[in-house]
């Protein structure tokens, strides 16, 4: 399980998290949503460890990352696999470098058995046989696909998307949400967390949801609760109208 | 005037903000330099990269130069019937001078440039940030092996165009001005001391960590798409020739006047 203590970070004079307390359970589809700016993917980053918070705790599998540093926060981060929202392959290096990256810098050196999991990965996000082709060579949604395949081929404990069907086509979007359920369906101890602007996708997609607005959860629950609730927020965000209590800047 | 002020105190105080930051950044290279694990082949990639593709430019320049440089030198010689020392003369200057600041002119273009614009296309297309989320140390796998590769190869370059500059010389001297080939060999037998070469080969071992340092620095401070890495590649290559040309002084004050 993933958990923020009264988490307080703040850009300039910007409060992004605001004592921000939320839980994200184990091996379940955590979807987390809110508006531009109200700090989803800096969550994902006080996570992974890339930020620190100004003040407050976070806890990764009951364990305090809040102070780990060097050689700690290196082993922390190699829990994780995440999806970048473009992807974020290396462009120097083809398709099985990038997939093996991860392989590599966690001390998996034997070529054999890192090409079968390689294989294995990019059959299962439907990209075999384009080991040797640059970044370059690929069309956004096989991007997507082998950042994904990248970011499970370490067999990681957490798997962390960014904002994964951003300003893609719908097509492209529905199959990338696809993934990110098929993935979770095959291995159940998988804990997924979703940063996403897609509000159906969350709602079909998600075991569980998270909003946030003002640097604080308005509402965590499963997405039959968010179905119901009476929250004005939510409600008003969901619906996507200007009316209402949400103030947009 | 209270305007100014401020923003005359703000520039100050970022200039040594970025300073800070730069000396920090500095620090964190030499402790890892020497921390495993030595990632061998990047080092050597990068070496290929920086120094046999480099190979062409640094042989054409410093043919040109050398014989360019010898055609003025001796002409200036020829006014007072000295043109035999045409060739030692201009390998001393080739030697402690004109070599290591060349070279390092022709690497902040050619590689140092490059180092800075792929570093920051790689920051802002959130590749470093992926990187680092694998739990990889940027610094670890993107400056360290090129500041190796920078050390190993930038000297070997700079000594390359100390020998295709000596060969300028020579043709031009033995075309133009018609000097004997044993007396230009002899001459700068007698002119050229190991320590000259060894000065040279000193002060492009200094520019290389000038290069490599700075243009991974402004590589990872890249921000803001497009525009910023054209920004970094700029401020890198900027401030490299800048800090080349000053340190080349300093190296040189000390060298004649402390040290001889």
């Amino acid at each position: 399980m993933i958990r923020f203590e009264n988490v307080v970070k703040s850009f300039s004079k910007k409060v992004i998290l605001n004592h921000l307390d939320l839980e994200i359970p184990k091996g379940k589809i955590t979807f987390i949503v809110g508006k531009s700016g109200e700090g989803k993917s800096v969550v994902l980053k006080h996570i992974l460890g890339l930020m620190k918070p100004d003040s407050g705790r976070v806890f990764v599998g009951g364990e305090d990352i809040t102070e780990l540093s060097g050689e700690n926060l290196r082993k922390h981060r190699q829990r994780f696999g995440m999806l970048f929202q473009m992807a974020a392959l290396f462009d120097s290096l083809n398709v099985y470098d990038n997939v093996v990256f991860p392989l590599k810098e966690s001390g998996h050196n034997d070529e054999k058995e890192n090409l079968r999991k390689i294989e294995e990965v990019l059959s299962m996000v439907g990209l075999p046989d384009i080991l040797n082709k640059f970044p370059s060579e690929l069309s956004i949604g096989e991007k997507k696909r082998v950042g994904l395949a990248r970011a499970l081929v370490h067999n990681p404990d957490i798997i962390l998307y960014d904002e994964p069907t951003t300003g893609f086509d719908p097509l492209i979007a529905e199959m990338i949400d696809h993934l990110i359920v098929k993935v979770g369906r095959k291995r159940p101890d998988l804990t997924s967390v979703v940063v996403s602007h897609d509000l159906k996708a969350t709602l079909e997609s998600a075991e569980h949801i998270i909003m946030l607005y003002q640097g604080k959860v308005v509402l965590s629950g499963t997405s039959k609760e968010f179905r119901n609730t009476e929250n004005k927020i939510v409600r008003q965000f969901f619906s996507g109208k200007q009316e209402g209590p949400m103030v947009f800047l | 005037m209270s305007n100014t002020i401020l923003s005359l105190s703000s520039k100050f105080l970022k200039y040594f903000e970025d300073l800070g930051r730069f000396q920090v950044f500095v620090a964190k290279i030499l402790k890892v330099m020497c921390t495993r694990p030595f990632r061998l082949s990047l080092v050597v990639q990068h070496a290929y990269n920086f120094g046999v593709e480099s190979v062409f430019i640094i042989l054409l320049t410093a043919f040109f130069t050398g014989s360019v440089f010898g055609l003025q030198i001796g002409y200036v010689f020829s006014i007072f019937r000295a043109e035999s020392l045409t060739g030692g003369a201009s390998a001393l200057a080739l030697a402690t001078e004109l070599a290591p600041l060349v070279t390092g002119f022709l690497i902040t273009g050619r590689v140092g440039a490059a180092v800075t614009a792929e570093i920051a296309t790689m920051v802002v297309s959130e590749q470093v940030e992926a990187m680092e989320a694998m739990g990889v140390d940027p610094i670890d796998y993107l400056v360290v092996p090129r500041v190796w590769a920078s050390i190993f190869v930038m000297p070997l370059l700079c000594g390359l165009f100390m020998f295709m500059g000596i060969v300028g010389v020579y043709m031009t001297s033995l075309g133009i001005y018609a000097i004997d080939p044993g007396v230009f060999v002899a001459k700068i037998i007698s002119l050229v001391e190991v320590s000259d070469i060894l000065s040279g080969l000193r002060k492009m071992f200094f520019f290389s960590f000038i290069i490599s340092f700075l243009c991974c620095y402004e590589g990872l401070s890249a921000s803001g798409g497009a525009k910023g890495v054209g920004m970094a590649t700029t401020q890198a290559v900027v401030k490299v020739l800048m800090l080349i040309l000053i340190s080349d002084l300093v190296i040189s004050f000390i060298e004649v006047w402390w040290l001889r």
